[in-house]
């Protein structure tokens, strides 16, 4: 063979492959069937989330939220609504927070269920995303049934949640949490052990835990490579500090540790699901849903009907808005993907002034690079499978 | 006897963070804030990667975990882009804003050889924005399209744009042609209701004389 016939060859991988996540074109530069170099090419979904923030109330603002991570929306809203709450000096009620956190460990329930079985499918098994997706549904009804969208809910407001659940909802999100673990421990039993499975990913993707800080990996990639750092636990926020879990750490930082962390996480945010229901029953978890600080939180309808000072609130809050003081803050929440922070610029007036989100998907997938490099051309989609990726958090 | 009660004066933890990175850098520092429970440093634009690693590897700080950079435009300003920095310490669970002031023309030094994570963040600042980072590896726009004009996050640029596409069934490709609204963009004045409206009237002018 003369020199000229050796030569890499580059492929174009998406930018709709079915195990791209979405729209996802990675250019690859293969020698053989090894990789030689990754050049993901993102943006293809780029909504110009944060320039429309810009020009919408703080109120209006939210919605947006839910399409970023459209896999887990409300955890999204979550970080939002904590920023803004902190700028506002706002206190959420009890029950309000409580919620927050049901609905917080709904959303790492569906994101989780998400990954770990379309991992599995992107490595070959089929059965996990039909049984998973199972599960997915019946949250997604709960989502239905607190917020009234399956995805797009809206639901997790600055100064509290929108309305509050009727109890036949949290009784059956109670239900829920006890059938679940049987569910959960089926999808164990498939992939955990099989050999297919762990020949696909254990040892793939390794991330050493200092270049994991150093390229801004967060939540389960972090964890994986071995540090109990879980934002819920270390800088905890609405309710968590009073819930009891536990924070699964990996000890390899390669694939097949991402998806027991996810495993394990799941089997804890089911407990602290069931933990809220408990407390929400209880009489100290009954109250209001969201602030009663009529500056900020618009009354209910009903109230709008009976009293006039109601209809002024109703009315000026949902033309007008509310102001924020002037300032920045950074807040940031644990999202099934990592730490979702948003950064948001103040200028005293009734819209943001700026709005950035820090995704966790967009510093993972830039590592892109880093984890393929001298990897088998099958093993991207296996670390591409195990980094979790969304695009409507990545691309904005 | 009387019983004098000493309070102890509380310090805030980031305020003594803030003195300590303050003192430790000198002149690259240019001032701290504590607002909101967040710690901000204004740090001079040539410095910033002193600034970084400083960060990263001072034992009281240990800001090892990179979380973001941003940018921010305030055009009535001479150097009229924020660019923002957000680092975590795990050890000291505490995070810092590092916040420097750049405008389109002089270049920001790249802190990708300090955190590698931050490739990406520097290169959606330059596509937004329009800040150029100087010993970035790969400095292409990221989120825009192929071929993008302008940068989409400054505020003199349209919430609209200027070009939209559309599949062309003749061509049988996507053009790019100027946007057409078929009604007028809507941005409503909140601020000032009654002096903010401009409107002029038929017969506005024998109001005058």
């Amino acid at each position: 063979m003369s020199e000229v016939d050796v030569r890499n060859f580059t492929l174009n991988f998406g930018p709709v492959h079915p195990s791209a996540h979405g729209v996802l074109r990675m250019i690859l530069e293969l020698d053989g069937e090894l990789v030689e170099r990754v050049d993901p090419h993102v943006g293809l979904l780029h909504r110009g989330t944060e320039k429309l923030i810009e020009y919408k109330t703080y109120l209006q603002a939210v919605p947006y939220f839910d399409r970023l991570d459209y896999v887990a929306p409300m955890n999204q809203e979550h970080a939002f609504a904590l920023a803004v709450e902190r700028m506002l000096g706002l206190e959420v009620p009890r029950r309000g927070q409580l919620i927050r956190v049901l609905y917080a460990e709904i959303g790492r329930l569906l994101a989780h269920l998400m990954n770990v079985t379309t991992q599995a499918m992107d490595i070959g098994a089929l059965t996990p995303p039909l049984w998973g997706f199972e599960q997915r549904e019946k949250l997604m009804v709960f989502y239905e049934r607190a917020s009234g969208a399956r995805m797009h809910a809206a639901y997790f407001r600055p100064g509290g949640v929108h309305q509050d659940l009727p109890q036949a909802l949290i009784d059956d999100i109670a239900v829920f949490c006890d059938e679940f673990p049987a569910a959960l421990k089926d999808i164990d039993t498939l992939l955990t052990g099989n050999r297919i499975f762990k020949q696909r990913n254990v040892d793939i993707g390794v991330v050493p835990l200092e270049e994991a800080w150093g390229r801004g990996f967060s939540g389960v990639m972090v964890r994986a490579s071995g540090a109990a750092w879980d934002l819920r636990k270390s800088q905890p926020y609405d309710a968590y500090a009073e819930m009891e879990f536990d924070i699964p750490v990996g000890s390899n930082g390669d694939c097949y540790d991402r998806y027991l962390i996810r495993m394990e996480e799941m089997r804890q945010a089911n407990e602290i699901m069931r933990q809220c229901v408990k407390k929400l029953n209880a009489p100290d978890g009954k109250g209001p849903v969201a602030s009663t600080d009529g500056k900020v939180v618009p009354p209910k309808r009903g109230e709008m009907k009976q009293s006039m000072e109601a209809l002024i609130h109703h009315f000026k809050l949902y033309t007008e808005g509310y102001k924020v003081p002037a300032g920045e803050i950074y807040a940031a929440v644990e999202a099934p993907k990592g730490e979702f922070g948003v950064y948001l610029v103040s200028d005293g007036t009734n819209k943001p002034y700026r709005c950035h989100i820090r995704a966790p998907g967009f510093a993972h997938l830039s590592a892109m690079d880093y984890l393929c490099r001298k990897h088998m051309l099958a093993d991207v989609t296996a670390i591409l499978g195990s980094i979790d990726i969304v695009f409507g958090e990545v691309d904005r | 006897m009387d019983e004098t009660v000493v309070e102890p004066i509380a310090v805030d933890p980031l305020v003594t963070l803030g003195e300590h990175v303050a003192a430790s850098l000198g002149d690259a520092v240019l001032g701290f804030e504590v607002a909101y429970g967040d710690l901000t440093v204004t740090v001079a634009r040539d410095s910033i990667v002193n600034v970084a690693t400083f960060l990263r590897d001072d034992p009281k700080c240990r800001f090892i975990s990179f979380v973001d950079v941003c940018g921010a435009d305030y055009p009535a300003r001479e150097f009229r882009f924020d660019v923002v920095y957000h680092f975590l310490s795990p050890h000291l669970n505490h995070r810092i804003r590092v916040k420097l002031e750049a405008d389109d023309v002089t270049p920001v030094p790249s802190i990708c050889d300090v955190f590698a994570g931050a490739n990406w963040f520097e290169r959606e600042v330059y596509d937004l924005y329009g800040v150029l980072f100087s010993g970035h590896p790969d400095l292409r726009r990221i989120l825009t399209d192929y071929g993008f004009d302008g940068h989409p996050l400054r505020k003199d640029f349209p919430l609209t744009g200027f070009v939209e596409v559309r599949y062309d069934e003749e061509r049988k490709r996507v053009v790019y042609e100027p946007v057409t609204l078929a009604q007028e963009f809507r941005s409503f004045d909140y601020l000032s209701p009654w002096e903010g409206t401009d409107y002029v009237l038929p017969g506005d002018e024998k109001a005058k004389n």
